[in-house]
């Protein structure tokens, strides 16, 4: 137990004077989820078994190009913010937890770009 | 990293059973916490039987009864009776509520009572507040004004009086703070349910004058921000509150000062 009193202790270091930003990011991209999700399943289970190039020619079309760029924009910065939040409520350990931030940050930036790139490249070939 | 699992000398085992008088024919069994600090013992689980005919009808009536006429050791926080001070909160069937104003009645089988969960424990039913009251004395829960008082009452409009219902009622009996897993997990730097409607309670008083302020003070990662939602509060809340959407609304203003 720390000898600091419980007011110094329930003071902490202050107020970050953050947070909602991060907190309406969240919501905001949830939100724009909602539709491109419906979109892009109805698409999917429209183009059903088609073969590879009818498939290719869907993605290149440039309305399903932005739009599916948008939903793996919001998505991965989705993902990014929900993982922080679940990181920081159950990882204590000062250098695991920013070990784990990084790492994630990371790893999402590599997918979202990744995802990203590959409708690029259809899309633009 | 959070302990799912309860270390050492912490797991509960099976205490004494303090059997019913002969005789007595409804009767029921309570299963309390008991821990003292004044042995090496592990927590233990004592069985009280008692008969509901020589028993008032609230879970409190029994434990006053189990105190005064079985076992003086058990140890618990009481005063009002009735649901006004909050003191008898503790965990009963499951649910953090008041052993003042819980009808036996409403517990199926036997009557498991623990004390507030996720607390440091200062005897039986007895949890350490403290860390929960200095973050309640952290938000400043009084009136802060710059003008020059009045000679009279501050007024305040109907509807903005309206604005306090579903707040003023809280007793600070931390019911909803203990239910909440994220409290759990974070609340050496979450504030916890309990202690956000009491912020909410001032933001929205019309008769207040550092509104910003206070926001200033919530808008944090973790004060404000550990919210997910869980609603755990506003579904044990024993005074029938909502302080799930105190936060809300305390978000709410977080945004709309922004844009």
């Amino acid at each position: 137990m720390s000898e600091r009193t419980p007011l110094a202790r329930a003071r902490g270091l202050g107020a970050a004077h953050g947070g909602t930003h991060h907190w309406w990011i969240q919501r905001a991209t949830s939100v724009v989820m909602v539709p491109l999700v419906l979109w892009f399943a109805f698409s999917l289970a429209a183009l059903g078994p088609a073969d590879h190039a009818t498939a290719a020619a869907w993605v290149a079309h440039p309305v399903n190009a932005v739009l599916a760029l948008v939903l793996i924009a919001a998505m991965f910065h989705h993902l990014h913010l929900g993982l922080e939040v679940i990181i920081e409520d159950y990882v204590h350990s000062r250098w695991v937890k920013f070990a784990t931030l990084i790492l994630q940050k990371f790893v999402t930036i590599i997918f979202g770009f990744g995802a990203a790139f590959a409708v690029l490249k259809i899309a633009l070939s | 990293m959070v302990e799912f699992a309860l270390p050492k000398n912490s797991r509960v085992r099976k205490g004494k059973t303090w059997p019913a008088p002969e005789g007595a024919t409804r009767v029921r069994t309570f299963r309390i916490y008991r821990w003292s600090p004044d042995d090496d013992d592990n927590p233990r689980l004592d069985s009280y039987e008692i008969d509901l005919d020589t028993c008032g009808p609230m879970v409190l009536d029994a434990l006053i009864k189990i105190k005064n006429e079985i076992d003086p050791t058990l140890t618990f926080r009481r005063s009002c009776r009735e649901g006004v001070c909050g003191s008898c909160s503790m965990n009963i069937d499951g649910t953090n509520t008041l052993a003042c104003t819980k009808y036996i009645d409403e517990v199926k089988g036997k009557v498991k009572i623990y004390p507030l969960p996720h607390l440091h424990v200062v005897k039986d039913l007895v949890p350490d507040m403290n860390d929960a009251y200095a973050q309640l004395t952290s938000i400043e829960p009084w009136l802060k004004a710059d003008t020059h008082p009045p000679d009279r009452e501050r007024l305040q409009s109907p509807t903005d009086r309206k604005k306090l219902d579903g707040l003023y009622e809280c007793i600070l009996c931390f019911s909803c703070t203990t239910s909440c897993p994220s409290y759990w997990w974070n609340s050496d730097r979450y504030l916890g349910p309990a202690v956000l409607l009491q912020a909410y309670r001032w933001i929205v008083d019309s008769r207040d004058e550092r509104t910003g302020e206070r926001l200033d003070q919530l808008e944090d990662p973790f004060r404000l921000y550990r919210c997910h939602t869980i609603m755990n509060c506003t579904k044990t809340c024993p005074k029938g509150l909502n302080p799930g959407l105190a936060i809300a609304e305390i978000k709410k203003l977080m945004v709309l000062r922004q844009s």
